[in-house]
């Protein structure tokens, strides 16, 4: 592949210096050979969720009805959108003498009912573990069922005991980058933007952002509408919305591509594969969370576009920057114990870092991922004392080591409600899911405005339990 | 919205008598799926079940393990450990209410996680080391150990290490053989109800009272269990075992010492309690605790099984089973109807849709709706039988659709062409309803209301009533278009 490329946008960019090779401290994972409330999803899912943020597509899993079942349960209870989940619907003969017969039914299913002009197939354990060849078996479709309009057919490889859900989200992503941009194509005033897995109001203030640069970003996956849609006169069997075959196409002539998340910066991405193979500069980020990481997105904006930062977004900036003098004092040197997915961690520790909050436990399902490496350069000097790390830890990792840390809030996703209720302790909902509260799918975490929205939402927090925990109460904060 | 409602023509939000006639049939439902819908009145009774889900169809079905999980779930001292990859312990954590008068361990989610290198390798010895982990930590009363896909098919022997682990902590630690692929969720109930069954028979039965009897069929997702136990007691009848809602594993284990079994939703426990009839000969009641004339009707099976039964405990001075059952009936009854009928005010004429995960909960659901002055116009499930869809169509009326294993695009469809003000159901279905600006009652996981009993069916009433009656629905497309000049005819 042409490094060139790549290690020219990364050079350019001041944040990205080769993270993670000085940290000694590398955690080797929990000792318990049991999960206990695990902090992370199964891999199949994330792709699904990538996979819903392209136009026209159905998201398939091919293994037995249950786990397309149980996962969309799972996201439409965070999303309160529909979330249709094909599956081959494999029984114990197709375990047996293969799932490929399913497989093409339920392609042809996908197309003819659902009306599918895309569909990204990915694997489950159980047909990863009886060989199912699926990139074979969807060639074989093809020629099989040439005379028919085909569907744009991708597959990622997402076995469950593998990785985690983000290894599917990436890697749904990488395939679709791989799988549809195939050509070189003229050179067009466009950025990608690989976003990660963020909300679909964080993609929508993504756009905001670019558009405001006077940049239309391409940016996969989009799920912004199809997983947040408005009411509708008409069901709509797949959603309005979501990136379009053409422009994943037309990725190869972008003018750069903008990969959010650190974590990702060592392996092969989508942003390395347009990369390599059409030389796409590429600027690997963090998430941009809180000030200096969103500010390295605004250089990477300047630097692409050639423009100043538009005024609109830098009083955005100015107005977050003066509500932290407002605020500092009611945050300051609280503890946190922060957990979740890798990227969304380090993020999330590089802004309370910058708050004033003392990060002392940030935790991952996830494992070698290189955390330790990451926060320390998102957060740089900001971070005083670093916190301890857990890669591959569950929630009884988490909360036997918070419970020696007493921590004054979390910050995390749903799951941590069970903990911050038992030490009647705040908790800072973000990220994916949000089962216990409304609204998750429109938390802004990016961005100026994310952190204006994450700072007012802790703030408030703090605030709401001093005033119930007190005898009194209080008139003003 | 003004070019969505420019882009529709006033016919296709005409009213649902005449919008009856729309084609869709061609468009939502696949060719291999008709003989599982049926439209009452049209043809002969005739519809295909308990088939396998059609591949690429979004089925509203799990699988083999959800229904075990589904059932076992309530037990709240034993260790619940999948065995497999980590989706199906996340999927399944703190899944639903089921609420427990003691313990929780139920609500904790326990996996081996399996990786790539136990895969290759074979699970059994990660499987042992967790529950050597699990056990000394929790000191369950029993561990149940789950089944998954890719345990199925790496043979990993289940019931040998489960049956070592057993002999060393000298807990009950049992195997659930629930592998997902291996049929839907009616072959889950089976593993499950194959495991419970077990520990019954293994407790000391010699104070239990020969008026009593297990709770099947109900998982007390928001207390309902103990609204049916309470009805019992006042009918002076013990409750042995909650089978599952509320459970125990000492109560398992003495759940043969019941006189009689009730079950509720028979997919589920129906086959523990048929074997608990032909090894312990305890008789069983199919009963349904939602609505009114079923929850009475139950409740005066029971009181009648007894008198017939054991005649000298079930009778006495101050009046005998049966009466006390009476008055029982009489008194909730009194409480709750003029209730009920201040709702029905409002809900009069409305239209509902049912699609839940088993039949019997249709029944009651078709039964319910009536005493709101509703009536049913969809009504499905997930895993009913044959007979089951064939009682369906001959309490509905005319015209109502009856569906087995129903997915989006057919439940959509249905919503629109029948015109509901509500849809009764679950999760999945929810954004189905409210995309379409339909009310919707969640009436499995997510709800925290108890739905059953008499109390039950006020609550029930109240939840259709709040969200049938908001005002929010004259926003959403769907009825701003109805509502508008042109529709109703003002603008002439």
């Amino acid at each position: 592949m042409n490094d060139t490329a790549v290690m020219n946008a990364v050079a350019d960019n001041p944040v990205i210096d080769s993270p993670g090779n000085d940290y000694k401290g590398q955690y080797n994972g929990p000792s318990n050979v049991s999960t206990t409330n695990a902090c992370k999803l199964c891999t199949p899912l994330g792709a699904t969720l990538a996979f819903k943020g392209v136009e026209g597509c159905v998201p398939f899993l091919h293994g037995s009805q249950g786990c397309a079942t149980y996962m969309r349960r799972y996201i439409i209870s965070h999303f309160r959108e529909p979330m249709d989940i094909a599956s081959s619907a494999l029984g114990e003969k197709n375990a047996i003498y293969g799932g490929g017969p399913n497989l093409k039914k339920g392609l042809l299913n996908a197309m003819q009912k659902y009306g599918a002009g895309v569909i990204g197939v990915a694997t489950t354990c159980l047909t990863e573990t009886i060989g199912d060849d699926v990139p074979r078996l969807l060639t074989e479709f093809r020629e099989e069922f040439k005379d028919l309009p085909l569907a744009h057919l991708m597959h990622v490889s997402t076995p469950s005991y593998s990785g985690t859900h983000m290894d599917g989200f990436h890697g749904a992503v990488k395939a679709m980058a791989d799988q549809l941009c195939v050509e070189a194509t003229p050179a067009n005033s466009r950025v990608n933007l690989f976003s990660g897995m963020v909300s679909p109001a964080d993609i929508r203030h993504l756009k905001e952002i670019c558009r405001a640069f006077g940049v239309e970003p391409i940016i996969l996956p989009d799920y912004s509408e199809t997983l947040d849609a408005p009411a509708l006169l008409e069901y709509e069997n797949i959603p309005s919305g979501g990136t379009s075959v053409a422009d994943i196409q037309s990725m190869s002539g972008a003018r750069a591509s903008i990969e959010l998340g650190r974590a990702i910066s060592a392996q092969e991405t989508a942003g390395t594969s347009l990369a390599g193979r059409f030389g796409t500069p590429l600027f690997r980020l963090g998430l941009p969370m809180g000030i200096r990481e969103t500010d390295s997105l605004f250089e990477a904006l300047k630097k692409i576009t050639g423009l100043e930062t538009p005024r609109d977004l830098l009083l955005e900036r100015g107005r977050y920057i003066d509500s932290l003098v407002d605020g500092h004092k009611y945050v300051s040197g609280l503890k946190a114990v922060i957990y979740g997915e890798e990227d969304l961690c380090i993020g999330l520790t590089s802004f309370l870092a910058e708050i004033g909050v003392r990060p002392v436990l940030v935790a991952t399902g996830a494992r070698n991922r290189n955390l330790a490496a990451h926060i320390k350069a998102a957060c740089g000097s900001v971070l005083r004392e670093m916190p301890i790390i857990r890669e591959g830890a569950d929630f009884f990792d988490i909360v036997e080591e918070a419970k020696t840390l007493a921590p004054d809030l979390l910050v995390g996703h749903s799951k941590g409600q069970g903990a911050a209720r038992e030490w009647n302790i705040p908790l800072l909902r973000v990220g994916f899911p949000i089962h216990d509260r409304f609204g998750g799918q429109r938390l802004l975490h990016l961005g100026y405005r994310g952190a204006q929205n994450l700072f007012d939402r802790l703030v408030n927090l703090v605030l709401e339990k001093k005033q119930n925990d007190s005898d009194i109460g209080y008139g003003y904060l | 919205m003004t070019e969505t409602a420019k882009a529709i023509t006033p016919e296709i939000i005409a009213c649902p008598e005449e919008s009856a006639a729309l084609p869709i049939e061609h468009a939502a439902i696949f060719e291999e799926r008709k003989d599982q819908i049926h439209r009452i009145g049209e043809g002969a009774f005739s519809m295909a079940c308990n088939r396998d889900s059609l591949a690429g169809a979004v089925s509203q079905r799990a699988c083999v393990f959800c229904g075990s999980r589904v059932v076992l779930y309530p037990i709240a001292d034993a260790l619940h450990l999948v065995h497999g990859p980590i989706g199906c312990a996340a999927y399944t954590w703190d899944i639903r209410g089921s609420l427990s008068s003691g313990p929780e361990l139920h609500r904790l989610s326990f996996s081996t996680d399996l990786q790539e290198l136990d895969v290759v390798f074979g699970g059994e010895k990660k499987l042992a080391k967790a529950l050597d982990e699990l056990i000394p930590r929790y000191e369950p009363k029993a561990a149940f150990v789950y089944s998954t896909c890719i345990v199925g098919l790496i043979g990993d022997d289940l019931a040998a290490v489960c049956k070592a682990a057993s002999q060393r902590h000298g807990i009950p630690v049992i195997p659930v053989q629930s592998e997902g692929f291996k049929g839907n969720k009616r072959e889950g109930y089976l593993a499950a109800c194959k495991a419970m069954r077990t520990l019954v028979g293994t407790g000391d039965i010699s104070d239990i009272s020969k008026l009593s009897v297990n709770i099947m069929g109900d998982f007390n997702l928001a207390g309902e269990t103990w609204i049916i136990k309470d009805y019992l007691t006042r009918m002076g009848i013990q409750t042995v075992a909650g089978i599952t809602g509320d459970g125990r594993v000492d109560d398992l284990r003495r759940a043969h010492g019941a006189g009689l079994n009730i079950v509720q939703c028979s997919g589920s426990t129906q086959d523990l309690a048929k074997m608990m009839r032909d090894d312990f000969g305890i008789p069983f009641l199919r009963v349904s605790w939602i609505g009114i004339e079923d929850v009475a009707e139950s409740l005066y099976a029971i009181a009648e099984h007894f008198e017939l039964t054991q005649p000298e405990l079930a009778t006495g001075p101050d009046g005998g089973i049966v009466e006390r059952t009476a008055a029982l009936v009489r008194d909730e009854l009194a409480a709750l109807m003029p209730q009920l009928k201040e709702l029905r005010r409002d809900l009069e004429g409305k239209r509902a849709a049912v699609y839940v995960g088993g039949s019997f909960k249709a029944f009651s659901l078709v039964k319910a709706f009536r005493h709101l002055g509703m009536e049913v116009v969809i009504v499905g499930s997930q895993t009913g039988t044959e007979e089951d869809y064939r009682e369906l169509a001959a309490i509905c009326a005319p015209g109502t659709i009856v569906v087995d294993d129903a997915n989006p695009l057919e439940l959509s469809a249905f919503i629109k062409e029948k015109d509901v003000d509500i849809f009764v159901g679950g999760v999945k279905e929810r954004p189905i309803a409210f995309k379409l600006g339909v009310g919707f009652c969640d009436h499995n996981h997510e709800r925290k209301i108890a739905l059953e009993g008499f109390v039950g069916m006020l609550n029930f009433a109240k939840e259709v009533h709040a969200s049938v009656m908001s005002p929010i629905w004259q926003f959403v497309p769907r009825r701003e278009l109805r509502n508008s000049p042109v529709n109703t005819g003002e603008e002439a």
